[in-house]
C-alpha cells in the first residue's frame, strides 16, 4: 500500500472507532447523541496534554485519558435520564459547543492555537511510523469491535435494546434505565475517547476546530449509513464515507453536493443503513427476513 | 397482614387540578383474582401505574407483603415480584419473542452490575423462556420478531414477559381488549392456571361480563373514587354501579 492509502485507511479506522461508540449509544441504547465529537476531543486533548506537558508516554497516558473521558461521559449521560429524543439531541449539541469553547478559550489547553508536538507512539522503544501506526489503530478497532460484540451478547446489552424499544415496558420488566443508559453512554464515550487519543498521535497537532458540531454530524452519518445497531455498520459506514471524498476528488467543487445527495438517497431507500436497520445481529435476521417476508419492504420496528 | 399480598390505603393522585384517583382503598388476598372495573377515565390504569411504580401517589400508602412500596421505581417493583401488562401493548418490537421474555428473566440473575456483563444467550435462559412461552401458548413463535405478532399473541406475550419475572402479584391491564371470543376464553383459562400456581392477580377490565366471570371479587371505580366493592353478583346488583355504567333510570342487565 502506498503511504497515501495508509493515511486514508488510518483516518477511516479512527473514525470507525468513534462511530462504534456512537452506535452503542444511539444504535443499541436508542439515546440520540449529537455531541459525540466532544468526547473524541476530550480524549485527544487529555492524551495530548499528558504526553506533551505531562511528559508521559502514550501507553502511560492512555488509561488516564480513558478514565477522564469515562468520567465526563458519565456526567454527560445524566441528562439522558431526564430528557428524551429531540430534547436529548439539543442537550448533546450543547455539550459539544461547551466542550469546544473550553478547548478554545483555556490558555492551558493552547487556546485557539491548539496543541502541537504530540509525540509518535512507541512500542517497546520502537517508534511507530505511518505503517506501524496503521496496524496499531487496526488492532484497537478489532478490540472495540470485540467489546461491541460482547456488549450485544451481555445482559446489559439486551437491557439496552429493551430500553431502546420500549422504555416504560423495560423498566416494568426489571430493567434499570439508569444503569442501562449510563453504561451505554460511558462505553460509547470511552470508544470516542480512544478514537480521539489515536487521532492526536496521528495528527501530532490538534485544535478545537477538529471536534466541532459538524464532526458529530459526520460521525452520526457514518453510523446511520452503515446501519445503526449492527456490529459492523460503523466500520462499513466509515469506509464508504471515508473513501467517497477521495473518489470524488476530481469533482472537488461538487464533493459536498454528492455527499449530501448520497445521504438523502440512503434515508429514502435504505433507512436502516447498508447493513440493514436496527437489527441486532444483521446476518441472522437477514436469514430470518428471507424466511418471513414482510409486506412493503419489511421494516416494522421503530 | 400476611393474608393480604397487596394493600392500598387512601391512594390519591392529582394531575394539576385533576384528581385522577381519590382516596381509593382495597386489598388483594393471596391467590385472589381481583377485578378493577369502571367506565372510561375512572382511574383504573392510573391506579395500576401507582402500584407498579410508574407514578408516585400524591398521598396514600401501598403495601406489598406488608412492606411499603409507594414511590418505588418500576424496576424495583419488578424485583419485588410485581409483574404487569399494558393496556396498549408495549412489545420490544425489534427483538424476537424469545428475547422479549429473556429480558424479564434476566432481572434476578443479573441484577448486580458486574453480573450484568454475563451472556444472556444461555441454554438455561432459552429453556426457561421456552417453558413460559409454552404456558401462554406462544411456543413455535419464539424466533419471530415481536413486532410481527397479531394482537392476540401480543397480549399473550405481555403475560409471558410478566410471568418471566416469577411474580407473586400480576397486574393485567385490559388483557382481553380487542380480542375475539375464542381468544378471550384462552386467556381466561390461562389466567386461572396462573392463579393455580399461587399468583395473585389484579385485573383491569372494561368488559363487565368477562370481568365478572373471572374475578373472585371486584372493585368498581368511577371518577377516581371507589364506588363499590364485593363479589361479582353483589356488585352487579348495586344500583350505583348500574348508574355509573348505564346512566340513571336504566335497568338493563349489566352482568
Amino acid at each position: 500500500m502506498s503511504i497515501y492509502m495508509i493515511n486514508v485507511a488510518t483516518q477511516i479506522i479512527i473514525q470507525a472507532i468513534a462511530a462504534c461508540g456512537l452506535n452503542i449509544i444511539v444504535g443499541h441504547a436508542g439515546q440520540i447523541s449529537l455531541g459525540h465529537a466532544a468526547f473524541v476531543g476530550i480524549g485527544a486533548y487529555s492524551n495530548a496534554m499528558l504526553t506533551t506537558a505531562g511528559g508521559l508516554t502514550f501507553w502511560q497516558a492512555l488509561p488516564i485519558s480513558l478514565l477522564i473521558v469515562g468520567l465526563i461521559g458519565l456526567l454527560c449521560g445524566l441528562p439522558s435520564l431526564r430528557v428524551k429524543e429531540d430534547f436529548l439531541a439539543i442537550t448533546t449539541i450543547g455539550i459539544n459547543f461547551i466542550v469546544v469553547a473550553i478547548f478554545q478559550y483555556t490558555p492551558a489547553l493552547g487556546g485557539a492555537l491548539g496543541i502541537g508536538g504530540i509525540p509518535n507512539v512507541s512500542f517497546f522503544g520502537i517508534e511507530l511510523k505511518a505503517r506501524a501506526f496503521f496496524w496499531l489503530c487496526l488492532l484497537f478497532l478489532l478490540a472495540v469491535l470485540a467489546i461491541s460484540w460482547f456488549f450485544t451478547k451481555s445482559w446489559l446489552g439486551l437491557s439496552c435494546f429493551a430500553i431502546r424499544e420500549e422504555e416504560t415496558a423495560a423498566s416494568s420488566m426489571g430493567v434499570s434505565p439508569v444503569r442501562a443508559k449510563l453504561s451505554a453512554f460511558v462505553l460509547g464515550t470511552l470508544m470516542a475517547g480512544l478514537s480521539g487519543i489515536l487521532y492526536a498521535h496521528y495528527m501530532k497537532f490538534i485544535s478545537a476546530d477538529s471536534f466541532t458540531f459538524p464532526f458529530s454530524v459526520t460521525l452520526l452519518s457514518i453510523a446511520v449509513v452503515g446501519g445503526l445497531g449492527t456490529l459492523f455498520g460503523p466500520v462499513v459506514g466509515a469506509v464508504v464515507l471515508g473513501i467517497l471524498p477521495e473518489v470524488f476528488r476530481p469533482l472537488v467543487d461538487y464533493r459536498m453536493f454528492l455527499y449530501a445527495a448520497l445521504l438523502l438517497m440512503m434515508i429514502r431507500f435504505l433507512p436502516g443503513g447498508l447493513l440493514g436497520g436496527s437489527d441486532l445481529l444483521s446476518v441472522k435476521s437477514l436469514r430470518k427476513r428471507k424466511a418471513l417476508p414482510l409486506k412493503g419492504g419489511g421494516k416494522i420496528d421503530r | 397482614m400476611t393474608d393480604k399480598i397487596l394493600s392500598v390505603k387512601d391512594l390519591s393522585i392529582n394531575f394539576g387540578g385533576l384528581k385522577a384517583v381519590d382516596n381509593v382503598t382495597f386489598d388483594i388476598g393471596r391467590q385472589e383474582i381481583l377485578g378493577l372495573l369502571g367506565p372510561n377515565g375512572a382511574g383504573k390504569t392510573t391506579c395500576f401505574n401507582m402500584i407498579s411504580g410508574v407514578y408516585k401517589p400524591t398521598s396514600g400508602e401501598i403495601y406489598l407483603n406488608g412492606k411499603r412500596t409507594d414511590g418505588m421505581s418500576p424496576h424495583q417493583m419488578a424485583e419485588l415480584g410485581v409483574g404487569r401488562t399494558f393496556q396498549v401493548v408495549k412489545p420490544f418490537s425489534g427483538l424476537t419473542v424469545e428475547e422479549n421474555v429473556i429480558v424479564s428473566l434476566g432481572m434476578p440473575q443479573y441484577n448486580k452490575f458486574i453480573k450484568s456483563w454475563k451472556f444472556w444467550n444461555t441454554q438455561a435462559n432459552k429453556k426457561a423462556a421456552e417453558n413460559i412461552l409454552k404456558t401462554v401458548g406462544l411456543d413455535g413463535e419464539a424466533t419471530v420478531k415481536a413486532g410481527l405478532l397479531p394482537l392476540g399473541n401480543l397480549r399473550k406475550l405481555e403475560i409471558a414477559r410478566a410471568l418471566a419475572l416469577a411474580p407473586t402479584l400480576l397486574l393485567l391491564d385490559e388483557c382481553f381488549s380487542g380480542l375475539r371470543h375464542e381468544e378471550i376464553r384462552i386467556i381466561e383459562d390461562l389466567i386461572r392456571r396462573i392463579r393455580e400456581q399461587g399468583v395473585s392477580i389484579l385485573l383491569i377490565e372494561h368488559n363487565m361480563r368477562v370481568a365478572m366471570g373471572i374475578s373472585d371479587r371486584v372493585v368498581v371505580l368511577d371518577h377516581g373514587r371507589k364506588l363499590a366493592e364485593g363479589t361479582p353478583s353483589e356488585v352487579s346488583a348495586d344500583p350505583a354501579v348500574i348508574e355509573a355504567y348505564l346512566g340513571k333510570g336504566e335497568t338493563a342487565d349489566v352482568a
